[in-house]
């Protein structure tokens, strides 16, 4: 029996066949539009489809821009692994032998290069920042004719033929300048141009020194001194090389059990520096006394002079200290007066001090200014009698206290010409712009010292149209002959070695080697001590308030680091002040005159004034201010200008040299002005568990005793804080990294500040969120002043009273520096109160931050009791308020000097310090590449790099054989302490106990039980 | 001797009936908008307005907008969060623990706290979700298994205790709430001429009855969540001053903490109950229902809790005192006497010295002192908390670190927002949702034939109420006040 469906079937029609198996049935394309521009009907779920994927993918971030491989792949740079290339930062004021670390052909990070015999691996908060002034987009990008773009060979052209039109003298006026082979281009152009007067200044001149020791700036060994008295020379900050003196002061500062012996540093000065902070015994005094205290001393050491300070106890004991030394003392100044420098350098050589703390033989160049020279040739400029001038590297008219003179006599020459990187204010004012290389674009030599060479090498090729002005200045001479080869065979001719030698010079970055460059004929100056003496007291004392004008430590007086955010935004080490400059008073002065912080005050002198907000300083001497140089400039760029005053022409330009002080008369304008400080708390507040200090004689009678170690009540009587817990340890079974911070050694400089900001990608916040106290750093140095208030006198005076008092510094204070990152705690109360478990610690004892997980309630911020915890309140990186102040993060050039092994934190999130746990891993991966355990001393974090005086000490506290195991386990129980020890939160980072050379006291004497 | 309990005092003045209870209440509901209600609305739609604008700057910009800094990296929000969650606790407290312990007063006054935990409780959940750097990332703390492996909240954290305590509140205080409206929901659903009304209404009143089924289980519904909701007026203030006590602040690592935010939130949450009463008392002409006898028993709560607030202060000093902890003696003679002294000042005087005043029987009783007092009780709460979370903060152990705190205009928009945000949704609930429990009401009604003659058949649906009672007794006259009461009652 056969059933069927229908008649179709029943027939068996071909037509019904056909299909009667399809499990589809056929498509009837009748009903489809033959019109192709319709979509037909059937397509409408694919094209959906299509359309909804499309959409969806349109929508996604779009993963990678501008990621362009390499089409031949250069052969030393592998992508992600950073190469470092040997090279010299020098830009005027101090040098450092640097390594540059390039990733991907871009520099990004500056370390200090240990191969130099000078800076030996330390390196200045200057030179670490100096890489971001490479993407500096106020760099001038090509040539230039009146502003107007020309190429190098039209500007080559109309030079030479103005040059050799050119009546009158040619001055070339420039900075000091090191470099041998710079020296010899120079004599070539001047070969070609006999008219040439070469005329260097300094912004922060030493033309006293220079004519006291007969053109030559003598060498310095503090490392030698037992006894230091330095007059308003602040050696350690910013005095003719600061990296090089900090590096040789604190050999002798460093103690352990085996050596229970400091020098002892005696500091005259006006501000309060960070040398004074540093110094045993501080004293203060007037700028127009320095000149008394070099009589006095020159009086007790070598006789027949008196001086009005020759009765200071201090100055006595100082004296006699400096006799009982012989040969192992040193005595400095600051002064730029010839007279006083005089006086010092007959001091020394009466102490015989000369060939060992002071050697004339080996001089250092790295001031060759001739203040004289420079103030003759603007009377000459102004007079007509110069008819070219060329700037390289030279902004006189806003460095110089004849700024506007310069500017005037700029007039009347008639061919200007500005080497200078950027239409500053003194390039704006020249016809001809020929912007030279940055010195990480350039080739170039360098001789800071009698035999020591150091080499800088391009490690980027050139950003801008620009052309390294030696060769500039080779080109106009008529000859052709690239830098490169010029610098070459002057190399040779100065080491006498070939290829080789060569090769390991550009390898280490430095050379032994010498221009043997005579010493300068300085124009003036030159005494005997007797004429010095007399001249000091014969000059008239200056009535009315003192100003000093000072160098800042991050910002130089030739302002070259106006543009640089991060040491814009790098806290004075003293004053903890950020962007801009200030009256620093004295804190008697402010009460008397009713002034209080921030209000503006009117400063006026040699007719000339300015408006700056006041800052109360501790230890300025009384009835002086103190005023910052290198402020207020105008062309310098979006960062750097407006920021601050120029102090410049209140300097005193007089027949013998540039005199750093000056007479003022202050007004109150009613006016206020924030000042933005990373720190407004001044005191410790006598809580010694978070830093301790003590003085030599008790460390020398019983190192056990220098450090107090908090105990806690438990039932079984007094214990150690980590003895009571409710946690259980971390096991640490491979690695345990810690770090030790010897507050002996560290003399709060700052340059771990910028070397960590360079290495972690830190944000620079600008001014108003400095002031809102939002600033970014991950490690800060913490500075406190002692008080005259002390807790002892609860007793008396009750808890309130005494506290309070105890928040006002002392006149004078003692300093103590505390530098402070995240302590990674074996207990962190930050890891407890996250919800999100965002921060997390490791199985190395890191305590590590996951941005990606973070959502930013901040608990973990609130309940850091170090508070070091930073948290992203805006999006620095894209919010139009920071594109000024954060450049590096917002433009193209910028970025490059990023470091793409650190992640540009997001708007919300927390950040903090990560023991530079890329640098970790780098070493890690490396050992394990090579098949064995990391070395101590591969793996180390940027502040430790960078540290000028070996302060800080990372490693990995399980190694055995590691610095930091056997300084730990030597300091154990002497001077290593944890801060906020009772607290319990057992963090890896150990201070050792700072030791004091003096007889003041941080903190009260203990009650004797 | 034979002992003669003293007459109850009737709970609700007036004589009501049942009928002029169901009129006095839906009235408000059933009337077009007063035009006091227009103007409250009004403003408090202006400062909605300011609260979107600041949390527009803040999710746009970022905290930065606010003024917290490295060291005091919580304040307003955090001050805001737990005075708004304080403030919810009275409505717990009423509708709860005071229903447990058949306190019958309450039942006039429940339904309108109980809003107010409500709304209190959706401002205050506003902050702990704005004060996040990255608030779209919020649902993190929900221990949701993510797709990289077994990566939870971290459970140690209050902040995690914080997530879990305030969403049962919410839910559990929700839910009451909503239960107690049903019935009054169906009232109202019964009465309504309009269409939206009726529909509305009717989807509110989720099908009630009115069966004894339904009382049957709307009784046992009630008590199992007046149940379940007493541990929570300990509980939830007790995890959020955990965010505080848990933590190694000086100030904040506190073991007096629970107990002392446990009072404060009650205190807090009284007097603002006491504010929104008497507005709402007067605004709506509730005289009867919210007696002078609530107002004074509610002062007389506050001031108890103030008065253990006080002593919670008191032990804080001394605990830090006999602690010996340099760290901790510092933060309290901070507190009192340094830069935020006028802080501390200002939350002594409000919350421990002007609510004594209650012990005088003219201040409780007073209307006008009342209103002043409970909105000083609210700013000296709020201070409480700010002093608490910001002098700890400010200057901690540090003293490198110590930093002054000022809010910004964002701040103050924030928090004066949430104000507005409150009083919409309060004066949206005055408006559309029967602001006193019609059928608890009722069930407390003294009220007998020989007595009332209350109802007025010829008033119609006008205005019964005001007809009628006034010759009885005179709304607002104290429910203490001599009366005549029917003997056989």
């Amino acid at each position: 029996m056969k059933y069927w469906k229908g008649i179709e079937e029943l027939e068996q029609t071909p037509d019904f066949m056909s299909s009667a198996f399809a499990e589809f049935m056929p498509v009837k394309e009748k009903h489809e539009t033959t019109d192709e521009s319709v979509a037909p009907r059937r397509d409408f779920l694919k094209l959906m489809g299509f359309g909804v994927a499309a959409a969806t993918l349109a929508s996604c971030e779009k993963p990678v821009r501008k990621a362009i491989p390499y089409l031949v792949k250069p052969e030393e740079v592998d992508p992600s692994i950073p190469n470092f290339y040997a090279s010299t930062y020098f830009n005027g004021a101090d040098y450092n032998a640097v390594l540059v670390k390039t990733r991907e052909g871009r520099p990004i990070k500056l370390e200090g290069n240990p191969e130099s015999p000078i800076t030996r691996g330390g390196l200045s908060a200057r030179a670490q920042a100096a890489v971001l002034s490479l993407y500096d987009g106020g760099r001038l990008e090509h040539f230039a004719i009146n502003k107007k773009q020309v190429t190098a060979t039209e500007l080559d052209k109309q030079v030479r033929a103005r040059l050799a039109a050119t009546t009158g003298t040619i001055a070339l006026i420039t900075p000091t300048i090191i470099s041998p082979s710079t020296r010899r281009a120079i004599f070539e152009f001047a070969a070609r141009y006999p008219r040439l007067e070469h005329v260097m200044y300094d912004a922060q001149s030493a033309t006293g020194l220079l004519q006291a020791n007969g053109g030559v700036l003598p060498s310095y060994d503090f490392s030698k001194a037992n006894v230091i008295v330095s007059l308003n020379a602040d050696f350690l900050g910013t005095w003719i090389s600061p990296v090089e003196y900090a590096k040789q002061y604190v050999k002798n500062r460093k103690v352990c059990t085996d050596k229970r012996t400091m020098s002892k540093h005696y500091q005259f000065e006006t501000a309060m520096t960070l040398t004074g902070s540093n110094a045993d015994v501080r004293v203060p005094v007037k700028p127009s006394e320095i000149g008394a205290v070099a009589t006095a001393l020159y009086g007790a050491i070598v006789g027949g002079a008196t001086s009005p300070m020759s009765e200071n106890a201090t100055l006595k004991a100082a004296a006699a200290l400096l006799q009982a030394n012989k040969g192992a003392g040193l005595v400095v100044s600051g002064s730029n007066d010839p007279a006083v420098q005089t006086l010092v350098a007959a001091i020394n050589a009466a102490l015989g001090n000369v060939g060992t703390t002071v050697d004339l033989t080996a001089p250092s160049y790295v001031r060759q200014g001739d203040d004289v020279r420079m103030a003759k040739l603007v009377t000459d400029m102004a007079a007509g009698q110069v008819g070219a001038v060329i700037f390289y590297h030279a902004n006189p008219v806003y460095n110089h206290p004849m700024g506007k003179q310069v500017a005037a006599a700029l007039q009347k020459v008639k061919l200007t010409i500005s080497l200078n990187d950027r239409l500053d204010e003194t390039g704006n004012l020249c016809e001809f712009a020929a912007p030279d290389h940055h010195w990480l674009e350039s080739w170039n030599d360098f001789e800071p010292k009698k035999g020591f060479l150091s080499l800088s090498q391009p490690a980027i090729s050139p950003i801008f149209s620009t052309r390294q002005a030696q060769e500039t200045l080779l080109r106009w001479s008529g000859n052709n002959t690239s830098y490169y080869n010029f610098l070459r065979t002057n190399f040779q001719r100065m080491t006498g070695g070939g290829q080789t030698a060569w090769d390991q010079a550009v390898h280490d970055g430095v050379a032994i080697g010498s221009d043997n460059q005579a010493a300068l004929t300085m124009l003036g100056g030159a005494m005997s001590a007797a004429d010095a003496v007399s001249r000091i007291n014969s000059t008239p004392k200056p009535s009315g308030v003192e100003v000093a004008l000072y160098e800042k430590v991050g910002i130089g007086i030739a302002g070259c680091e106006s543009n640089n955010p991060f040491l814009q935004e790098l806290p004075d080490p003293i004053s903890k002040a950020t962007w801009g400059n200030y009256v620093a008073v004295p804190r008697k002065m402010a009460v008397e005159k009713e002034w209080s912080q921030g209000d503006v005050l009117k400063v006026t002198g040699n007719g000339y004034s300015i408006e700056l907000p006041v800052l109360v300083q501790p230890g300025q001497t009384n009835d002086t201010v103190s005023i910052a140089l290198g402020y207020g400039r105008v062309l310098a760029g979006k960062v750097g200008d407006k920021v601050g005053e120029n102090a410049a022409p209140l300097a005193m330009a007089n027949t013998v040299g540039i005199q750093y002080q000056g007479v003022v008369t202050l007004t109150k304008t009613g006016a206020s002005s924030p000042i933005a400080q990373t720190q407004t708390h001044q005191t410790l507040m006598d809580r010694k568990p978070v830093v301790q200090e003590n003085t030599l004689a008790n460390y020398r009678t019983n190192p056990k005793e220098v450090t107090e170690y908090e105990k806690v009540v438990t039932p079984d009587g007094l214990e150690k804080p980590s003895k009571v817990s409710l946690w259980q340890d971390y096991q640490y079974n491979n690695h345990h990294w810690g770090m030790a911070i010897d507050l002996n050694s560290c003399i709060g400089c700052g340059s771990c500040v910028i070397g960590c900001q360079a290495e972690n990608n830190v944000a620079v916040v600008g001014k108003q969120q400095v002031i809102n106290r939002r600033e970014m750093h991950w490690i800060r140095i913490d500075r406190y002043y002692s008080s005259d208030h002390h807790k002892t006198e609860f007793d008396e005076k009750g808890k309130v009273a005494t506290y309070k008092a105890m928040e006002d510094p002392s006149d004078n204070p003692q300093v103590i520096f505390q530098p402070m990152m995240c302590q990674q705690c074996n207990h962190a109360p930050c890891e407890t109160v996250c919800p999100v478990l965002a921060t997390t610690h490791s199985s190395e004892g890191l305590n590590q931050m996951t941005y990606n997980r973070c959502i930013g309630t901040r608990y973990c911020a609130n309940n850091c009791p170090y508070k070091v915890r930073r948290f992203n309140w805006f999006s620095y990186y894209s919010n139009d308020k920071f594109e000024v102040v954060n450049g590096h993060m917002f433009t193209d050039l910028g970025r490059m000097v990023l470091n793409p092994d650190v992640t540009v934190r997001a708007r919300g999130v927390m950040e903090k310090c990560s023991f530079c746990v890329q640098r970790i891993q780098l070493g890690k991966l490396e050992a394990k590449k090579q098949k064995r355990r990391p070395v101590d001393g591969e793996i180390t974090t940027a502040c430790a790099q960078s540290c000028p005086t070996d302060a800080i000490v990372f490693g990995d506290m399980r190694d055995p054989a590691s610095e930091i195991h056997k300084l730990l386990k030597r300091e154990d129980g002497e001077r290593a302490f944890h801060s906020l020890d009772s607290i319990n939160v057992q963090p890896n980072v150990t201070y050792l106990t700072k030791i004091r050379n003096s007889d003041a006291k941080f903190f009260a004497e203990e009650h004797t039980a | 001797m034979q002992h003669v309990s003293a007459v109850r005092e009737p709970l609700i003045t007036g004589g009501k009936t049942y009928h002029d209870v169901t009129e006095d209440i839906s009235r408000q509901v059933e009337a077009a908008p007063n035009i006091r209600w227009m103007a409250a609305f009004a403003v408090a739609l202006v400062f909605l307005g300011i609260f979107f604008y600041s949390v527009y700057r803040t999710l746009w910009f970022g905290i930065g907008e606010w003024g917290l800094n490295k060291t005091v990296d919580w304040a307003w929000d955090i001050t805001n969060f737990v005075w708004w969650v304080g403030i919810g606790h009275a409505g717990t407290l009423i509708s709860a623990v005071l229903l447990l312990f058949r306190q019958k007063w309450r039942s006039s006054i429940n339904r309108a706290a109980e809003a107010m935990t409500i709304f209190a409780v959706i401002c205050a959940a506003q902050f702990p979700i704005l004060h996040m750097g990255r608030p779209w990332m919020a649902f993190w703390v929900f221990p949701l298994q993510n797709t990289y492996g077994s990566l939870w909240g971290n459970f140690n954290s209050p902040l995690l205790w914080d997530v879990f305590a305030i969403s049962t509140y919410f839910s559990v205080s929700l839910v009451f709430w909503y239960t107690g409206l049903v019935p009054d929901f169906a009232t109202i659903r019964d009465r309504a001429t309009g269409k939206i009304s009726k529909i509305a209404y009717s989807l509110l009143s989720f099908n009630w009855k009115g069966s004894a089924k339904h009382w049957s289980r709307y009784e046992t519904v009630s008590l199992i969540l007046a149940g379940i909701s007493t541990p929570l007026v300990l509980s939830v203030h007790t995890i959020v001053s955990m965010d505080f006590a848990t933590s190694i602040v000086p100030g904040w690592h506190t073991t007096i903490f629970p107990p002392y935010f446990v009072a404060g939130a009650i205190f807090s949450g009284f007097a603002m109950v006491l504010t929104l009463m008497l507005i709402t008392r007067v605004t709506f002409k509730l005289e009867d229902y919210i007696t002078l006898e609530h107002i004074a028993l509610m002062n007389k709560i506050m001031m108890v809790t103030g008065s253990v607030v006080g002593v919670a202060y008191i032990t804080e000093f001394f605990i830090a005192w006999y602690s010996q902890v340099e760290f901790e003696q510092y933060a309290f003679i901070n507190r009192a006497t340094g830069p935020y002294w006028w802080a501390y000042a200002a939350m002594m005087t409000c919350n421990v010295i002007t609510p004594q005043l209650v012990w005088f029987r003219r201040v409780r009783y007073s209307l006008v002192l009342t209103f002043i007092l409970s909105i000083i009780v609210n700013i000296g709460m709020w201070f409480e908390r700010f002093v608490i979370i910001v002098t700890s903060l400010h200057r901690d152990y540090l003293p490198s670190s110590w930093a002054m705190f000022s809010p910004t205009i964002i701040d103050i928009g924030v928090y004066v927002g949430t104000l507005g945000l409150f009083f919409t949704l309060f004066l949206l609930f005055a408006k559309f949702f029967p602001v006193i429990n019609m059928a608890e009401v009722k069930t407390i009604l003294k009220y007998t034939v020989d007595n009332g003659p209350t109802y007025n058949p010829n008033a119609g649906h006008a205005a019964p109420a005001t007809a009628a009672p006034a010759t009885v007794n005179t709304p607002g006259v104290p429910a203490s006040a001599p009366v005549n009461y029917d003997k056989h009652d």
